[in-house]
């Protein structure tokens, strides 16, 4: 008994019982739901296939943008609601740089590294901007990045002078390896990325003091500040993070179509990235966070999506249906419920107790 | 002893994890009483209120109101049956009017006439003397009279228990007074109050009864006359008490090297805080202190000291050499370490541990990119822990379960970690225990003798006295005067404050 309420009451339970459940409802309604194949695409190189492999492949994007989302949770208390236009921003910059005017570009301009590297820098500059209005004009973060929420999409049009480039298959082929397949390799790429993303957060959380001191400014920035702390660098510093993370997410949602649509490209990534952070079980007002137990819930999310694909939901129907298992979730990784059963869990206990007694 | 009883509480037992903050105590509160509620820190005090208040379920135990068995599940339940609570943090909203405060979250008609409220609320204030429109906004009246406004609003509620938990720690003399005309007011009236206070004076003062809590365990109740002060205090500590009246001639000074020599001094130092420009120095191995009314500037100048506050001008050296301190980073790094006044807004980071809290100033002053491993962090954690007796489930507790003393030394700890050369401790025993108080002024004077500098500011002159050797006394922000050696009494100061010709 002790050891199951110590299991509930770890945060990372709750996202870990989503999957779990998720899992046992397709086992029991589909098994081949976990089936994995492996088979050939169109240009003949081995690839897997399976659902498994389409939430790992699709959760990368979300999985990434979790990491920064909860950092600028922890630190301001509040959320980035503009990055799925960063998204749209960062992949409209590398297209631009690679494909300079020409839309239909025969040769890529520059090698993809430089324009990955001037994407990150323009989104960070942008998150910084963020960061900035936040930290030093304490404007709520979601008012604070409403405005680029608003203005990212036109600006990431602008950036490319409306149009749509492409880069063909025919211009370069390696491009489109980034988001779909390294030819021999039947993994796809966005996993590894989102893997190495995984690897270097867990790093620099483990090496630097980054989380003691996003929690303290996001707890208390006041006494934060007597110990020492800069908290509005603080800020600024998860905003940015964030940034890279969405410059990162950009480039695989470009690399995935090998073009880009404005208006469309990463639609309300930034809700989901939210949901991941609160999936876990991190409070939105900030402070403490668990960054694996994001993680896992960026999984869960397209774990969700996928199989309501799966049960052949209509896809304009499917945020329904989503709603409906977040709120499940919210609600039972609400700090309240979650005492809730603890209390039960202790008069259960203590009923025993008192049962073995009289015995 | 049941009759006249509103309130009796019997076998009351509340269990935290790891920790038996309840255990079978009893409580008896007769009509018209003032009944103090005295014990350490962590004793069970404010778990006791709690319980009777509905904030914590009670494990075990019965609560009886006027005869009758009552269940408390809320503050709410609490206010209807007529127990009301004055938190020692004032619990309502300043940004409305005075009379908004007092009759939010009780209305039971839909509609409010706020013109019949608000004379309502005015003819109340003046039968109780309080100072304050009933249209004036909250945060423009002192904390006194903020918190009269919350005994005000429990008044009207009809309340027949009052309980103040620490209502005084943060007024000063005068504020106490009318807070004790109020007090004796209410107990005309039949109501009883529950007063929970660290200051042996006003509890001699205006009560009848104490009860005593140690550990958790009721250790007796007592009428006031039958319990002299040393006898309280040697009950709220199960010891004998040694001689509390002269530790500072037991400390021997510091004679090292460097002795005599000023550890940090600065002229004309001023913030935007609002003091005037002050010239201040202090010796290696000294305890000096600034004294003065609450809101005469004491504080703010040690804020300007460490940086804290903006500073606009002055020149400050550090062992001869000039420095610059804008920000606390500077002056931690110069040796300097400041234990804030405000526990809960400047000092503690609620959510995080015990250990996170203790090694913080010392971990940033590392650098951000050489965490401390674990079994460091442990290390340094437990060492405190054990040398300043920090009652505390275990290191992984978030600090925020402590009691508040134990926070207070947890922050002690926080700094006593950085090793630093100059310490300064902004009422470090506010909200403390006379045991704890003690412990930590001896910790001061050992200190010294060890060649750390340090700046005590207490609102309690006695405690000044015992542990300062000298003293500098401010005014409406400004410094008035300096005392030493002879010149430390409790009349002098008194003198200096009031601005007097010292006779």
């Amino acid at each position: 008994m002790n050891i199951l309420k110590k299991i509930v009451s770890k945060q990372i339970f709750i996202p870990c019982a989503a999957l779990l459940l998720l899992a046992l409802f397709n086992l029991i309604n589909d098994p081949s739901f976990f089936k994995i194949t492996l088979g050939h695409n169109s240009d003949g190189d081995p690839v897997l296939n399976g659902y498994l492999i389409t939430i790992l492949d699709y959760g990368s994007e979300l999985a990434i943008l979790a990491i920064g989302m909860t950092l600028v949770t922890a630190a301001t208390g509040g959320q980035d609601i503009s990055v799925g236009a960063g998204i749209a921003i960062a992949g409209s910059v590398i297209l631009r740089v690679l494909c300079g005017s020409n839309s239909r570009p025969t040769e890529l301009q520059t090698s993809l590294i430089v324009a990955f590297l001037v994407a990150v820098l323009v989104s960070m500059a942008f998150s910084a901007f963020n960061g900035v209005l936040v930290a030093y004009f304490k404007i709520q973060p979601m008012v604070a990045t409403l405005i680029l929420f608003t203005a990212g999409r036109s600006i990431a049009a602008w950036i490319n002078n409306n149009e749509l480039p492409i880069i063909s298959a025919d211009c370069d082929k390696s491009f489109s390896y980034w988001g779909n397949y390294i030819p021999g390799i039947p993994i796809p790429t966005p996993v590894f990325i989102a893997a190495i993303s995984v690897l270097i957060i867990m790093l620099v959380l483990k090496f630097t003091n980054l989380k003691l001191y996003t929690q303290s400014v996001g707890i208390n920035p006041k006494s934060s500040r007597l110990n020492g702390l800069n908290p509005e660098m603080i800020k600024i510093i998860s905003f940015v993070i964030l940034g890279v993370c969405v410059a990162i997410s950009g480039l695989i949602k470009v690399s995935r179509l090998q073009t880009i649509n404005y208006s469309v490209v990463a639609k309300d990534i930034e809700m989901d990235a939210i949901l991941a952070v609160a999936l876990g079980g991190n409070a939105l007002s900030g402070g403490k966070f668990n960054m694996w137990a994001s993680i896992l819930g960026a999984y869960v999310i397209q774990f969700l999506t996928t199989t309501l694909y799966k049960l052949d939901v209509r896809s304009d129907a499917l945020p329904a249906y989503k709603a409906i298992v977040v709120i499940i979730l919210v609600v039972a990784s609400a700090p309240i419920v979650r005492e809730k059963i603890g209390g039960f869990f202790k008069k259960f206990r203590s009923s025993e107790n008192k049962g073995g007694a009289a015995a | 002893m049941s009759e006249g009883a509103i309130l009796q509480m019997r076998g009351i037992c509340k269990f935290f994890p790891g920790v038996r903050a309840l255990d079978g105590v009893d409580f008896t509160l007769c009509k018209g009483d003032i009944h103090a509620l005295m014990g350490e820190n962590g004793a069970g005090k404010s778990t006791l209120i709690k319980v009777l208040t509905g904030v914590y379920p009670k494990d075990a135990g019965e609560i009886t109101l006027e005869g009758k068995v009552v269940s408390i599940r809320s503050p709410q339940d609490a206010q209807n049956v007529g127990i009301s609570t004055v938190y020692q943090e004032i619990t309502l909203c300043p940004n409305l009017s005075v009379a908004e405060n007092m009759y939010i979250g009780r209305e039971k008609d839909k509609l409010v006439n706020w013109r019949k409220r608000n004379t309502e609320a005015d003819k109340l204030l003046r039968s109780l003397d309080i100072p304050a429109k009933a249209s004036q906004q909250l945060s423009s009246c002192s904390i006194a009279v903020q918190q009269m406004v919350a005994i005000a609003r429990a008044v009207d509620m009809d309340c027949k228990v009052l309980i103040l938990d620490e209502p005084t720690s943060s007024l000063d003399e005068q504020e106490v007074a009318k807070l004790f005309r109020l007090m004796r007011d209410l107990k005309a009236k039949g109501v009883g109050i529950i007063f929970v206070t660290h200051f042996l004076d006003q509890v001699y003062e205006v009560c009848d009864k104490i009860t005593v809590l140690r550990d958790g365990k009721l250790v007796g109740e007592y009428v006031i006359e039958d319990l002299p002060r040393v006898q309280l205090v040697s009950k709220m500590l199960g010891k004998d008490l040694d001689d509390m009246s002269d530790i500072k001639s037991e400390a021997s000074v510091y004679e090292g090297e460097g002795a005599g020599q000023n550890v940090f001094e600065c002229e004309q130092l001023c913030s935007n805080a609002g003091i005037k420009p002050f010239d201040f120095y202090i010796k290696k191995g000294e305890v000096n202190g600034f004294t003065g009314l609450l809101g005469s500037g004491r504080s703010e100048c040690v804020r300007a000291i460490f940086g804290a506050d903006h500073v606009t001008g002055g020149k400050v050296r550090k062992n001869g050499k000039e420095i610059k301190i804008s920000k606390p980073i500077q002056a931690m790094k110069q040796g300097i370490a400041y234990l804030p006044e405000d526990r809960k807004i400047d000092g503690i980071v609620a959510d995080l541990s015990v250990r996170e809290n203790i090694i913080l100033a010392l971990q940033v002053m590392k650098g951000f990119f050489k965490p401390f491993t674990k079994a460091q962090a442990n290390k340094f954690a437990d060492e405190y822990i054990k040398l300043l007796g920090i009652k505390t489930a275990s290191a992984d507790t978030p600090i925020k379960s402590l009691s508040g003393g134990n926070q207070q030394k947890c922050i002690l700890a926080r700094w006593l970690l950085t090793n630093p050369e100059y310490l300064i401790l902004d009422e470090p025993t506010r909200g403390i225990d006379v045991g704890t108080k003690i412990d930590i002024q001896k910790l001061v004077l050992k200190l010294a003798s060890e060649g750390m500098s340090v700046t005590f500011i207490s609102s309690e002159t006695d405690e000044m006295l015992r542990t300062c050797s000298r003293l500098v006394v401010m005014r409406d922000r400004k410094v008035v005067g300096e005392l030493s050696g002879d010149e430390l009494t409790q009349n002098m100061i008194m003198n200096t404050i009031a601005g007097g010709d010292g006779n």
